[in-house]
């Protein structure tokens, strides 16, 4: 059993292999959809992003509500190939790793390759099993977009396959989109 | 008055039931497909699944963070009399019953992508003279799945291997990004809409069991075989339990054309069914 802490150093991806299945712990961002539209626009203007985004670990996630005496609700990965587009420009300011279930584009394959970074794969449809492994949670950003607003979560052996390492090997490589 | 207590009651319960409990016939097969998976990751990947149901159905929280687009599938007796707006009151209801068990409210304007302030809950009200009072299913689609939704209009002279290999490509197409194990639901005839209404209300059946249409059910078990050859396996890992099963339905269509949908669900296959006499 592999045990991984974030923030995520150059030497933790680079041991990191395609199919290998990780336990990581510390602080992670939760931004989907319309969180990733909203950073291409500050990307694009050059205006400031409401949290430093160097070295992080973004989450594909939109969780349920929390309940009461609960840290969060259901919190599984959507699917990552609608932020395809956004991904190379978050790679290019800095974040290291993402998080969420499917294939990927080719594009963004490598752009993990060139940048060293990598793509995990959480448990998909497991969002109640993985909100036992969230200890605490904050607002960071985009508060008005409800479910899809960017958390900053505190995870503990939060499992993850690796998806894409950083030499570009992709578990789904026999399964591949055609394009 | 008491009509619409007893209702809302119900339908409370269907929506809590439907984003905590999975169906047991759902439960069921995964569970088997569990003890048949060889392969080390698919096995990881179905006891993931299979403990999340067990701390969904125990902490109350929801299967999946996708509580779906509410689908509502309304069947009236033949003895219904109603003194109040029944798709009103059970849209509410579902609404209310989500913001009460803490279900995320996935529901936004399709352009502007802000809330809508109305109710976005799909119903579909039929007449079924079979039955007495009422029977509501509440089916949550989660749209992982739902984005992977396909119709072909066929010339009415294809052959039926190319209606398969289509089916097929659309599981290829599916992939992991949809939560396998699948549950497919094809709907074949009628018209466009029709067919992907009927690909829907194939994926409410009891999976467990085979088609009442014996060549529907040789198709399923046909499809079913070739599906789970692909090497998808649960969350994309590999193995033979691409889906757990394949339902059909048909319905008659135009000399001219032959729809087919294609409509997938995820393993979360989430549905509640509720009944009661007036």
């Amino acid at each position: 059993m592999k045990k991984i802490t974030a923030p995520l150093k150059k030497e933790d991806i680079k041991g990191l292999r395609a199919g290998d299945l990780v336990y990581l712990s510390g602080i992670i961002y939760t931004a989907r959809d319309q969180a990733h539209k909203k950073l291409a626009v500050f990307i694009k203007r050059n205006r400031k992003i409401p949290f430093d985004i160097k070295n992080t670990i973004i989450y594909y996630c939109g969780p349920t509500p929390s309940p009461e005496g609960k840290v969060i609700g259901s919190c599984g990965p959507t699917t990552s190939s609608r932020m395809d587009e956004f991904t190379p420009a978050l790679i290019r300011k800095g974040v290291v790793a993402m998080i969420g279930k499917g294939r990927r584009s080719r594009r963004v394959r490598e752009f993990i390759k060139r940048y060293k970074s990598v793509y995990f794969l959480a448990p998909s449809g497991c969002g109640a099993y993985l909100a036992l492994k969230v200890k605490k949670k904050r607002l960071v950003a985009f508060k008005n977009l409800g479910p899809e607003a960017i958390l900053e979560l505190e995870v503990e052996n939060f499992p993850l396959i690796v998806g894409i390492d950083s030499r570009g090997n992709d578990v789904y490589q026999r399964i591949a989109y055609s394009v | 008055m008491k009509n619409l207590k007893l209702i809302q009651e119900k339908v409370r319960q269907a929506t809590a039931t439907a984003s905590f409990q999975l169906p047991k016939d759902v439960a069921e097969l995964l569970k088997r497909g569990y003890r048949l998976a060889k392969d080390k990751r698919a096995r990881l990947a179905l006891g993931w699944i299979i403990e999340n149901a067990k701390i969904a159905r125990k902490e109350k929280l929801a299967l999946c963070q996708d509580t779906g687009l509410p689908v509502i599938f309304i069947e009236a007796g033949r003895d219904i009399r109603l003194s109040f707006d029944l798709i009103d009151t059970i849209k509410r209801t579902v609404e209310n019953s989500y913001k009460g068990n803490y279900l995320r409210n996935s529901l936004v304007d399709p352009l502007s992508r802000v809330k809508p302030g109305y109710q976005g809950a799909v119903t579909h009200l039929e007449f079924n003279s079979k039955i007495k009072g009422l029977r509501v299913t509440l089916f949550p689609k989660g749209f992982g799945s739902e984005n992977k939704t396909k119709l072909k209009m066929f010339n009415p002279t294809v052959r039926i291997r190319d209606i398969e290999n289509f089916i097929i490509d659309s599981v290829l197409d599916a992939g992991p990004e949809a939560c396998p194990p699948f549950i497919l639901g094809i709907g074949i005839g009628g018209t466009s809409d029709y067919a992907l209404l009927l690909a829907k209300k194939a994926l409410l059946e009891d999976i467990t069991k085979p088609n009442k249409d014996t060549s529907l059910a040789r198709l399923e078990r046909r499809l079913l075989k070739r599906i789970n050859s692909l090497n998808i396996g649960p969350m994309g890992f590999g193995g033979n339990a691409t889906a757990l099963a394949v339902k059909i339905r048909k319905s008659p269509t135009h000399i001219a054309g032959l729809p087919i949908a294609v409509n997938i669900s995820c393993w979360a296959l989430r549905r509640a069914t509720v009944e009661f006499k007036s």
